[in-house]
């Protein structure tokens, strides 16, 4: 028996995306398999770990629990929106220059979660970080240097918008 | 020159822009199939029926296989032959997979796995160490024992004895990225496999059996693991042989990766350990005699229990001297997940083993347990008349630890903050505090002596660019750019014109696993032994043209230098090529000075030891038994650090997983066998609000005294054990409450820290 599909439209990463999926089919599935963004990492399916955080309609949601046609109508962002290798967003830079990832597995989902702090809160102190970050797991680093990538972030981010 | 400068992982820049690919971010062809395995639902048994035909009719499913398709040998073990891919009509463990579903999607094939109606003739299960025993259920025909001295008459002739036992949980890996294989078909019957593992070779030879090719047939490659910790030495291998099996039977591409539900209940994790002990000491704790029998969990098969298990005995002494020693391990076999490779593989509970001894020692002497310890470490290699021996015969030569702490103690004003925390404790009756300081030795190379060899292959291009291969794996630990270091350094280039590609069986075969702490010591020494044989390649050409001597050929900032003249190195690998100069060469490496008899017990298991120590300090909560680490100091020893901002990584993130090893990190299985705990809602790893509010960490001067690759030392695990500082610290305030030993087994949880107030009120 076919499972009918349902439509959608969604913009991700600034580009309008219409598609046909499964109704159970997860936005992080939708994002990984339809549209090849595989920088969403899933890491727990259920909603613990933050490794699938993404951007939706500007506040960071788990995309392993959210299904694709949740999403009809909504802007998405991913970790592929922040920035390139060229032109790297200060968050990327702060995370590459304070050794703020080993395996790499974790880290797009940091990023869409310290982006949320930032956009709301671009001074944050240290507790502040601690307190939002808490969300996501990893595994490797023991976070030292991600609490610290966060808060250079932000003093980077400010000096943009000074400068 | 590029070694021990403290340079960003070489693939952050991908990382952080989500480029960097995992295994299943690998693209694959559209026509790709996807697998699941149905699994066992009881712990104990046999299979009396196995009706599959719900599962064959379900929505997308192509093919399913029992043990009976499988075209040759059925085993992804990687000792023993004991480890059916699926299941030959036994159950050994609730989760064991029975069947294998290949289906069109991920999702289509989980949702078949699910649907196997399968009847058993259950059998009661041996889920403890203690039902194991009385069933002498067990590897090894009975139990391995490593002595020296007379450890019975020292224990009965010193002034003071005691008694104890200790119960170790294990620990799930949660490497953030699951379990991953992808098999490609190619022509002639060979596949090409990507897996996430930390051991190709091993994959390489799996694969090969369950298709019946030589292990030419079978090509293995890894770029990168999200997370290994030892969970991926082995248990990629049942997924690989899955996707293998299922692409020759269908001609297509087959990609596995289980759910983290799945990737909890399937796969091996720490070993849980038992621990009784009895000692004799004097007056000042020093040991005068120690019996530890250590009772391990191998789960149903043996894996690599056999040399965890011994690793736990080799590490049973720690940094202290104990001239009178017995040591006996019993590796029971019990109907739970096959307990595996784990960051430290088995010596962290060898060693929780004597530090809960020292601990017990002060408190039965109302000694600071510093002090004790202090009195029981071996000495120093500066300081000593002649080196002591460890229970196994291996001489301590490189002693360091004595110093060390010393420092530690004096940075982290560990005197002052005792007696603060002290003062806090008679100010204070619900929340108590504690402070402890532990030490590490770790031993470094990997007990079978014959994994100690490395290969690398580097081949210079014609426009002066390098790219390097060699067999170890990248899993977060940075050992890809720590090696391009190396490289760099050996022919004078900076890091950019380097490029390291990912872990291939067909550029560098029969590697070992990248475990035992070893990857930069082996794959280091490799790589530059190749470079170096290039290197002289070219500066005999270079020499000729210039009438000089080899020798006098430098390399150096990316340029070649010949008396008076300076090429580019670029110019120079163009005027090696056309003068027929071969610009690729492989290097090989052995570890030398090694000998070890596991079976005796006696010889050189390591070429060296690596240490450290961390001070913890924590506060509980009486009441409730919650607790928190206050601060953390580190001191450690990576010898001449290859990258110390890596090292320091390693570091950090060891003392974060080994301290929520021993304080959050709780398994549980019900009566049934069944994991109750397969997720991270209900399996706490810790999170950024769990680790140390004040975290300090510094690397200790201390060139190794070995030849290792520029006097590094490893890293990957010793660190771990620097969290055991955290659960002593949990015990001293505990302590606190009464007059009754803490006796905290781990994971020290808040109801064992409860019912440790409870018990130390008491006075027992």
């Amino acid at each position: 028996m076919a499972i009918k599909k349902h439509e959608l439209s969604v913009e991700v990463n600034g580009r309008t995306v219409r598609a046909e999926v499964e109704p159970r089919m997860m936005l992080s599935d939708f994002l990984r398999h339809e549209l090849g963004l595989t920088g969403t990492h899933v890491g727990c399916e259920h909603g613990v770990c933050g490794a699938c955080n993404v951007m939706l309609n500007g506040r960071s949601a788990r995309s392993c629990l959210t299904y694709a046609v949740q999403v009809d109508g909504a802007k998405i962002e991913t970790v592929e929106s922040l920035g390139t290798i060229d032109k790297l967003h200060p968050l990327q830079q702060a995370f590459w220059e304070k050794h703020g990832l080993q395996c790499g597995f974790c880290t797009p989902g940091m990023l869409i979660s310290a982006l949320e702090l930032l956009e709301k809160n671009p001074k944050p102190t240290r507790e502040e970080i601690v307190d939002h970050m808490s969300g996501n797991l990893c595994r490797c680093t023991g976070y030292q240097n991600i609490i610290d990538a966060v808060a250079y972030a932000a003093e980077l981010m400010a000096e943009q918008a000074n400068g | 020159m590029s070694v021990a400068r403290p340079l960003p992982h070489d693939a952050a820049p991908l990382h952080v822009t989500g480029a960097a690919r995992y295994v299943d971010d690998i693209p694959a062809p559209a026509n790709a199939l996807h697998l699941a395995f149905g699994l066992a639902t009881i712990a104990r048994g046999r299979i009396a029926g196995m009706d599959l035909d719900a599962v064959r009719a379900a929505p997308g499913v192509r093919d399913v296989l029992t043990a009976y398709d499988l075209p040759f040998d059925n085993d992804v073990s990687p000792s023993l032959h004991d480890e059916p891919l699926l299941s030959d009509g036994t159950i050994h463990y609730l989760g064991q997979p029975l069947f294998l579903v290949i289906a069109d999607s991920h999702l289509a094939a989980r949702r078949a796995a699910r649907m196997g109606v399968i009847s058993y003739e259950e059998e009661t299960p041996l889920l403890t160490i203690e039902e194991a025993l009385a069933a002498d259920s067990r590897f090894e025909e009975g139990p391995r024992i490593y002595q020296s001295g007379d450890t019975d008459a020292a224990i009965k002739d010193a002034p003071h004895r005691i008694e104890g036992r200790m119960e170790l949980g294990g620990q799930e890996h949660f490497y953030l990225e699951g379990q991953a294989a992808l098999v490609l078909p190619q022509d002639n019957g060979d596949v090409v496999v990507h897996s996430s593992t930390q051991h190709p070779s091993e994959i390489q030879h799996k694969v090969a059996d369950a298709l019946g090719l030589p292990m030419h047939g079978v090509r293995v490659e890894t770029r990168r693991m999200g997370g290994g910790f030892g969970g991926k030495e082995s248990q990629g291998n049942a997924l690989a042989c899955a996707c293998a099996v299922a692409a020759a039977r269908t001609g297509r591409p087959c990609r596995m990766r289980y759910d983290r539900d799945d990737d909890m209940v399937i796969t091996g994790k720490r070993h849980d350990f038992r621990i009784d002990y009895r000692a004799g000491f004097d007056d000042d704790g020093r040991l005068l005699g120690i019996e530890f029998t250590q009772y391990v969990r191998c789960g149903w098969a043996q894996d690599l229990s056999l040399p965890v298990a011994d690793r736990a005995m080799l590490h049973a002494d720690n940094a202290y001297h104990l001239p009178n020693a017995r040591i006996v391990s019993h590796r029971m076999k019990t109907n739970t997940q096959s307990a595996t490779a784990f960051r430290g593989f088995g010596g962290p509970q060898g060693m929780v083993g004597i530090e809960r001894v020292m601990d017990h020692v002060a408190h039965t002497l109302g000694r600071d347990p510093f002090e004790v310890r202090r009195a029981n470490f071996y000495a120093d290699r500066a300081t000593r008349s002649a080196p002591q021996r460890t229970p196994y015969g291996q001489t301590v030569e490189d002693g360091i630890i004595n110093a060390l702490t010393d420092d530690l103690a004096t940075r982290a004003d560990f005197a002052a903050r005792r007696r603060a925390v002290d003062d806090w404790n008679a100010a204070n009756p619900i929340l108590k505090k504690g402070i402890a300081l532990t030490p590490v030795k770790f031993g470094i190379s990997f007990t079978l002596t014959h994994l100690n060899q490395a290969g690398a292959l580097v081949h210079v291009y014609q426009d002066g660019s390098v790219q390097l291969n060699h067999g170890g794996t990248e899993m977060g630990q940075g050992l890809y750019q720590k090696v391009a270091q190396v490289a760099a350094a050996r022919f004078g280039l900076p890091l950019g014109a380097v490029r390291i590609t990912a872990t291939d069986t067909g550029k560098v075969p029969n590697t070992s696993a990248t475990a035992a702490s070893s990857g930069s010591d082996l794959n280091g020494m490799a790589v530059k032994a190749a470079c170096d044989t290039i290197r002289e390649r070219m500066a005999t050409c270079l020499a000729e043209r210039h009438q000089a001597k080899p020798g006098e050929v430098i390399f150096e900032e990316g340029e070649v230098r010949i008396g008076g003249e300076t090429l580019s190195f670029a110019l120079a690998a163009k005027i090696c090529y056309e003068n027929r100069v071969s610009l690729s060469s492989t290097g090989f490496y052995k570890t030398p000075s090694l000998a070890w008899d596991r079976i005796k017990g006696e010889g050189r298991p390591f070429f060296y030891f690596a240490y450290g120590a961390a001070i913890t300090e924590v506060v509980i909560d009486t009441l409730t038994g919650e607790n928190r680490i206050l601060r953390c100091d580190i001191l450690h020893d990576v010898g001449s650090s290859l990258n110390p901002a890596l090292d320091i990584g390693q570091i950090e993130g060891g003392y974060v997983q080994g301290a929520g090893w021993l304080t959050t990190e709780e398994l549980v299985w019900d009566g049934k066998g069944r994991l109750t705990t397969h997720a991270p809602s209900t399996y706490k790893i810790p999170a950024c609000s769990d680790r140390p509010r004040i975290f300090n960490v510094a690397l200790y001067d201390n060139e190794n005294a070995e030849e290792t690759i520029y006097r590094s030392k490893a890293v990957g695990e010793p660190p771990l054990m620097l969290g055991i500082s955290a659960l002593m610290a949990l015990s001293d305030a505990v302590a606190a409450c009464g007059a009754g030993y803490p006796a905290l087994d781990a994971p020290a949880t808040p109801e064992r820290i409860l019912a440790a107030v409870q018990r130390v009120m008491g006075g027992t």
